[in-house]
């Protein structure tokens, strides 16, 4: 046995860490379509002391760490880049805190959306959190990490804005909190009034930090939701429906969805709206509302609401929606893969017209999905391909569509999502000089050795 | 191998991992060994691999696959259309393993004391019904209803008392049925979950051509493995019998008053054995007999039904044991967790489970505060 297996076993035990080809096998892919790379070791701690030793071996020895949720980013970003350790952080799930009357909740850092969503419908069920539609294995910590978004970013932002407060386990080995949490007992805040150091580590990747525990805001949780599907073939008139449903501020989330099949779908753009109540009447005059702002529309003959018929409408009001996942078998190849860019709106029939224009270049099967961020501040939109893992030929096309699905988000403004290593890199050209080298004195300064995540946000 | 089309599907979501409800991670599997690969969806993976010749069948290749304990939460709650074919694949590569020879020494050893000795245990096969010794239980001879046991209740001491509760209670009521006694085979279900798909049918044709013999047309049985091999895995291979599990036999009597049951006073939670409720859909039916007991009081745990945790001893791990050992392991996650109700009575329907569970029982130091009955030793006791 090697020493770093002796001292890892001696941190968490023999039974948590791994160097067995099954392991490496496994943590060395995500379900996406990046080339594997191995890690020499895989661990799963169970406490924030076992991260804090397993950081100051990695950086007594320089070996690289990556922290690991569920790894359902899909581009790469818990591949181990240059090897080293895989830290899987799903053994510290625990729900440490909530405080119902602030409406927060502390989680350790490998929590599951699925866990919190299944404690607060039991314990909490005048509260809930913004729920992503990523499988609900998908953890809390990881998806503030990649700004994910959920049912309420419409309302409150990126997943990371709801955020208050952090704990994170440096490259040094120290434990550094984030937030009020720094000087209170109470988590209501990740930065104001201090200066908000959590942008020193959410959209790192885990290049800066592990995050070990989360607070997360919560919200209102009123006990109904609905949900109507405004239909229109005038790809151009979505940003102002957008604008005119947001306005209403009568919306829970508008997500617009746009795929070929079934046939009646196609060339059509649905914009999906749902919406809570604590009563009937709270519902309908919400509604009514949503309807009205839709009015010219709908006279213009530009759209209208289409039937939603009970299946459709359970299956939408799932949270998180199962029926994502299920896309990746479209081709019964158990595989699909997008590139999210972040944009404005008014770029959104751009976006569908490339869509459907790589789909047909590469013939591939594709699905859009766009998710409105703050009040039509901004949207994801999700160009998604479909492949079959059993078809290499396939595969390829993906990636090459995906590929100009990142030259074409630069151009028209937008920018990555969860970024693959080449989109960071296509980032950081662009990108400001002096914007990057803010973010490489950051690095250097809390990562010199570079043991943290290697590979996400450096130059190669 | 088999179902060799499907095995690429898997997207790893991870959903086959969790219950229903996301309430906690339900994998027994997992929930022991903490690595991704010991999950449903990177079994998928692994043996991919291994059919593609990136990874070989190691010791660790053998524990993932054998560890499984075939409960079914994943094809519960996997999202995609081969969900039903989960478990399947995982013995079809049982299977493969099997016939290149290269498996746990702990399988091997039971499939061989099956296969020479026709029980697990290598007892003799002229003590397999010396559990009814003392009672008035009868040979099979064409009553009604011939009363399986299968080889926990057989020859296992926890299992015989509970097979002579069951055999009592069904006497109790005027039932007609008899045993097989000596005569009885090993059903078959484990060895066919650990991948010996050519013992399991042989064992199979042998108890279907005795059954048919007898002209045994309905069949009770004690164990829930035994009732899902008869019930779902006899039909195919002509073996076309009525099945209950002794549960489905016994509610009826008692909501129908024909076994008047006295005042029982406890708090009791239910456990569902993989094999009646998820692969079998027998959720309600133990449930009607406990809260028919007066002073009953039935609580639930977080998992129950489609969602409950296995006991750990599904897939022949009840033998094996591949799961056992450590404060993760399932049969003592579980105990703790019917402890959580606030429960003094964890009511079970199988032999195996009540074995599973009461081994825990003792290693969680919780025998004064929790104490494992099956169904039949409760309604017994609100007979007496």
């Amino acid at each position: 046995m090697s020493d770093i297996n002796r001292s890892l076993t001696e941190i968490v035990g023999e039974h948590y860490v791994s160097n067995q080809p099954e392991e490496l096998y496994f943590y060395a892919r995500d379900p996406g379509l990046m080339p594997p790379h191995k890690p020499d070791y895989v661990v799963v701690p169970k406490t924030v002391e076992e991260i804090q030793k397993i950081v100051r071996l990695a950086n007594q020895n320089k070996i690289p760490i990556v922290p690991m949720g569920a790894g359902m980013a899909l581009t790469g970003l818990v591949i181990p880049l240059r090897g080293g350790i895989v830290i899987d952080m799903k053994r510290m799930n625990k729900i440490i805190e909530v405080n119902e009357k602030a409406r927060y909740v502390i989680v350790e850092g490998g929590t599951s959306h699925g866990l919190l969503k299944s404690y607060l419908d039991k314990n909490y069920p005048r509260l809930r959190h913004s729920i992503p539609d990523s499988p609900a294995t998908a953890t809390i910590a990881a998806n503030v990490m990649i700004h994910g978004q959920g049912r309420l970013t419409q309302q409150y932002g990126f997943n990371s804005d709801m955020v208050a407060g952090l704990e994170v386990v440096l490259p040094s080995g120290d434990i550094c909190k984030i937030g009020s949490c720094s000087l209170s007992p109470d988590w209501f805040s990740k930065g104001a009034p201090l200066p908000d150091l959590s942008g020193l580590f959410l959209g790192w990747f885990g290049a800066t930090g592990i995050i070990t525990k989360v607070a997360l805001k919560l919200y209102p949780r009123k006990r109904m939701r609905d949900v109507e599907i405004f239909v229109t073939d005038r790809g151009n008139l979505v940003p102002d429906i957008i604008y005119e449903l947001t306005h209403t501020e009568m919306v829970e989330d508008i997500n617009i969805f746009t795929q070929p099949l079934p046939m009646i779908f196609k060339d059509n753009h649905h914009i999906t709206i749902f919406m809570t109540g604590d009563t009937d009447e709270e519902l309908e005059f919400k509604k009514k509302l949503i309807f009205g702002a839709l009015d010219r529309f709908i006279k213009g003959k530009d759209g209208g609401f289409m039937s939603v018929g009970l299946a459709m409408k359970q299956t939408l009001l799932e949270m998180p929606q199962r029926s994502v996942s299920r896309f990746a078998d479209v081709k019964k190849g158990g595989g699909f893969e997008y590139s999210g860019p972040i944009l404005l709106v008014e770029r959104y029939l751009g976006c569908t017209r490339k869509l459907v224009e790589l789909a047909s270049k590469y013939d591939l099967a594709y699905s859009a999905m766009a998710r409105i961020i703050g009040r039509g501040h901004c949207m994801m939109f999700g160009f998604s391909f479909t492949f079959n893992r059993a078809d290499p030929d396939m595969m390829d096309r993906v990636r090459k569509a995906l590929q100009e699905v990142s030259d074409y988000a630069l151009v028209v403004g937008g920018v990555f999502w969860k970024p693959t290593i080449e989109e960071q890199r296509m980032a950081i050209e662009k990108m400001d000089p002096n914007t990057w080298n803010l973010m490489k004195m950051i690095k250097k300064n809390l990562d010199p050795d570079g043991i943290m995540n290697p590979g996400n946000w450096e130059v190669a | 191998m088999k179902y060799e089309e499907i095995i690429h599907r898997c997207f790893r979501c991870g959903y086959c991992k969790l219950t229903g409800d996301y309430v906690d991670f339900n994998c027994p599997s997992y929930r022991k060994f903490r690595f991704e690969t010991y999950a449903p969806g990177g079994r998928m993976w692994l043996i991919r691999a291994w059919l593609n010749d990136e990874i070989q069948n190691s010791e660790r290749f053998q524990e993932i696959l054998f560890s499984c304990a075939t409960c079914a939460n994943c094809v519960e709650n996997c999202v995609f259309t081969f969900s039903d074919d989960l478990v399947n694949i995982f013995i079809a590569a049982r299977e493969e393993m099997v016939n290149k020879g290269v498996i746990p020494s702990v399988v091997r050893d039971y499939l061989k004391n099956i296969y020479v000795h026709g029980n697990p245990y290598k007892e003799p096969a002229n003590e397999r019904g010396t559990w009814a010794d003392g009672t008035s239980i009868e040979t099979y001879d064409g009553q009604e209803y011939l009363f399986y046991i299968g080889c926990v209740g057989s020859y296992d001491e926890r299992g015989q008392k509970i097979a002579r509760a069951v055999g009592n209670l069904l006497m109790k009521a005027g039932v007609s049925f008899g045993i097989l006694g000596s005569r009885e085979g090993c059903d078959g279900n484990e060895v066919r979950a650990l991948g010996e798909a050519g013992l399991f049918q042989l064992l199979a044709e042998q108890n279907i051509a005795l059954f048919k013999e007898l002209r045994a047309k309905e069949i009770i049985t004690l164990d829930p493995h035994a009732f899902n091999a008869l019930r779902q895995d006899y039909p195919g291979l002509g073996g076309e019998f009525e099945v209950y599990h002794y549960t489905q036999i016994l509610a009826p009597l008692i909501q129908s008053q024909m076994m008047p049951l006295k005042e029982y006073r406890a708090r009791i939670t239910y456990h569902d054995p993989c094999y009646l409720g998820r692969h079998n859909g027998v959720y309600e039916v133990p449930r009607k007999i406990l809260s028919s007991i007066p002073g009953v009081e039935l609580v639930e745990m977080d998992q129950n039904r489609e969602n409950a945790f296995c006991c750990g001893g599904g897939g022949g791990n009840f033998f094996t044991d591949i799961l056992g050992g450590g404060e993760d392991s399932p049969n003592r996650i579980r105990v703790r967790q019917a402890l959580d109700t606030g429960a003094s009575v964890l009511a079970v329907s199988c032999p195996q489970c009540a074995k599973m569970l009461e081994d825990a029982i003792k290693v969680e130091e919780m025998e004064h505060r929790l104490e494992v009955m099956d169904i039949a030793e409760i309604v017994t006791r609100a007979l007496s």
